[in-house]
């Protein structure tokens, strides 16, 4: 099976998409890129992290479209070609800049079918970049998708290798719902064996990426590779983890979770975003009151602090949980 | 074009309905029968009724928080509009939806919206649906005064023009944005003048007078067949009540409303052009005011009647699947 990178695996899901379906189309900043430019020279971006290359020439101007630095009219666009039955791929460039539009995803696109009474569908994608350890600084590196998470409507997905992530996108893009597509920064050049023909992965079925016996370990994100590296330490000494990456955080697949609370009786939530009213806090909050008679410790929360993301490299090291903090974390529970 | 008296009939029927449709309301709501905030579209029949006349089903319109004139000149159920508005499980959106959310997509209407200056970034989306399957469809944005200071509206202007998508911008000035008055919050109170800037054709029309809104439409619509992108119609109006139904009002003048039913009264003006051109008799117009007041008696019955939604229903149709 061929190595492909997570970008490259999420352009193959948005080909293989959009040559299946003509009512699907992508817009956003840059998308394709060059319009109006000098050179003439179109294509020339292909989204900021070149994730959108190559649809623009395949796939023309009607359905490739690059927008003004107009969030607001991206997601409002999107939403509205939906309802009139297209199915859209609007990108947010940076997930931070979902401040600008906020009212169209979590008023307008989010809220729709229950408004009208289940008499409408409205099938947007918003694919978005988000995450720190680029020195990006504050408006450029957050992972926002606890505040998403909390509005009924929109489903929440954030892959964490190449694999899910087409297999997520595929699913997404088919999906009747809104669905906000999370891509950590860091992970675009990350190689896995992705399979060269179109395949979906189901929303709300959390992956066990690991089996063990001593804790349970929930990543979110670029939280799993690293939860990985954690992991290979511990096993050194013997310690073992179920290591669970929910991939869709809305819906949550929270039996997963509790199946292997049952047999480790220690969790760990290892969550990029800040802990306040975080997935992290959420999935605690979660096993305290599903999972109370399970647990043998307290549940720990490996988190960001309650600070903006710094742009100073050994800052924003320090800001972003890593494999150590979460290999204490773990030691911590079984030592509880 | 000039209009037969078929149609001639269909645009009276359209702004009565909305007229006595909301004039009931007001009644209504005064009776605490009805939950919520409404906001009445009374007045402003003609801008809803001119600019929805040459539209069909597969064209599209996204409304406002003062949306029920753009949902009964769009075609909406009126009976299911008046069901909706009281809560009821057969409304138009199960009850779900009330007032501000009206909707039925199966007439293309994208919903009323409770965000000023919300729908427009809609239409330019359900413009590009049109654009892409090339049948000549339109899209509509309705919006006010207030929505025209909106960074959301500017955006969806903008983007129309740079992608030249048949879509057309109504702004119904009514004088108020809320509770402070156009002449204080828009700069300059030239709506039109700002679409212009924009790179698009903008008229500004008297928008009491039925026929000059539909004109205007007219062109507008010919503009989007041809591939010639959008248009922005500025339409002059004032609106019967408050902003919403107990809104004191108290920011306008005591005779103002009295002087607007007398001098800018679209159903008032539409029957002096009758009088004048011909085309519909006084007999005709008032066997349709006739027939729309029952339309409306039946439509307030049948609320009344209609079964609330079941508490099963909190939390169905959040999600096609969860």
């Amino acid at each position: 099976m061929p190595q492909i990178s997570m970008r490259d695996a999420i352009n193959q899901a948005l080909h293989q998409e959009m040559a299946r379906d003509e009512r699907v189309i992508v817009l956003g900043e840059d998308v394709s890129g060059g319009a109006g430019g000098s050179s003439g020279t179109r294509d020339a971006a292909g989204g900021i992290f070149g994730v959108t290359k190559g649809l623009l020439p395949r796939f023309g101007e009607d359905r490739v479209i690059d927008t003004p630095i107009s969030e607001s009219a991206i997601i409002g666009a999107a939403g509205g070609a939906a309802l009139a039955g297209l199915r859209p791929v609007a990108e947010i460039m940076f997930a931070d800049f979902v401040g600008v539009c906020m009212d169209q995803i979590y008023n307008q696109i989010a809220k729709f079918r229950y408004m009208f009474g289940g008499k409408s569908t409205c099938p947007v994608v918003i694919r978005t970049a988000m995450g720190a350890g680029m020195n990006m600084g504050a408006q450029h590196s957050q992972t926002i998708y606890p505040f998403l998470t909390a509005v009924p409507g929109l489903k929440i997905v954030v892959p964490s290798n190449a694999c899910d992530a087409k297999g997520l996108l595929i699913r997404a893009i088919r999906d009747d719902d809104p669905v906000v597509f999370f891509e950590h920064k860091a992970l675009y050049p990350r190689k896995a064996e992705v399979p060269e023909e179109s395949y979906e992965i189901p929303f709300g079925e959390a992956n066990l990426v690991r089996e063990g016996e001593h804790a349970t370990v929930v990543a979110i994100g670029r939280m799993v590779p690293f939860a990985e590296k954690a992991l290979d330490a511990l096993a050194k000494d013997g310690i073992t983890c179920d290591l669970i990456d929910p991939r869709t955080l809305s819906p949550l697949d929270e039996d997963t979770i509790l199946e292997s609370l049952d047999g480790t009786g220690r969790l760990v939530v290892v969550d990029e975003s800040p802990p306040r009213c975080s997935v992290a806090a959420d999935i605690a909050g979660m096993a305290a009151s599903r999972g109370f008679s399970l647990l043998r410790a307290p549940v720990a929360q490996v988190t960001a602090p309650h600070a903006p993301v710094p742009f100073s490299p050994g800052l924003e090291r320090l800001y972003v949980p890593g494999p150590q903090r979460i290999e204490a974390a773990i030691r911590g529970v079984i030592a509880a | 074009m000039t209009l037969d008296a078929r149609a001639l009939a269909r645009a009276y029927r359209t702004m009565k309905t909305i007229r006595e449709f909301e004039e009931r309301l007001h009644v209504e709501i005064a009776t605490g029968e009805i939950p919520g905030f409404t906001h009445l579209y009374a007045g402003q029949e003609a801008v809803a009724t001119g600019i929805c006349f040459d539209l069909g089903p597969s064209d599209y319109i996204v409304s406002t928080h003062r949306g029920h004139g753009h949902c009964i000149a769009k075609g909406c159920d009126v009976s299911g509009m008046m069901k909706e508005i009281y809560g009821r499980r057969d409304g138009l959106c199960h009850g779900k939806g009330g007032s501000m959310h009206i909707a039925d997509v199966t007439k293309g209407m994208l919903g009323a919206n409770a965000i000023v200056g919300g729908g427009p970034p809609l239409a330019v989306g359900a413009a590009i649906a049109c654009r892409q399957r090339r049948a000549g469809n339109v899209s509509v944005a309705f919006g006010g005064d207030g929505s025209a200071n909106q960074g959301t509206v500017f955006e969806a202007m903008n983007l129309a023009v740079v992608l030249r998508v048949p879509a057309i911008f109504v702004f119904e000035d009514n004088g108020y944005s809320e509770h402070t008055g156009a002449a204080y919050a828009v700069g300059s109170r030239d709506i039109a003048g700002r679409a212009r800037a924009f790179g698009m054709p903008a008229e500004k029309v008297d928008g009491t007078d039925f026929f000059a809104v539909r004109e205007a439409m007219q062109r507008a619509i010919a503009r989007a067949r041809a591939g010639e992108g959008p248009s922005t119609i500025e339409a002059t109006t004032t609106r019967y009540y408050g902003h919403f139904e107990g809104d004191p009002q108290n920011y306008r003048a005591k005779d103002e409303i009295a002087r607007h039913r007398e001098t800018m009264d679209c159903l008032t003006h539409f029957r002096a052009r009758m009088a004048q051109d011909g085309g519909l008799g006084v007999a005709e117009l008032d066997a349709i005011d006739r027939e729309v007041l029952a339309l409306i008696d039946r439509a307030v019955a049948e609320a009344r009647a209609a079964p609330l939604p079941g508490a099963d229903e909190l939390t169905t149709d959040v999600y096609v699947r969860y």
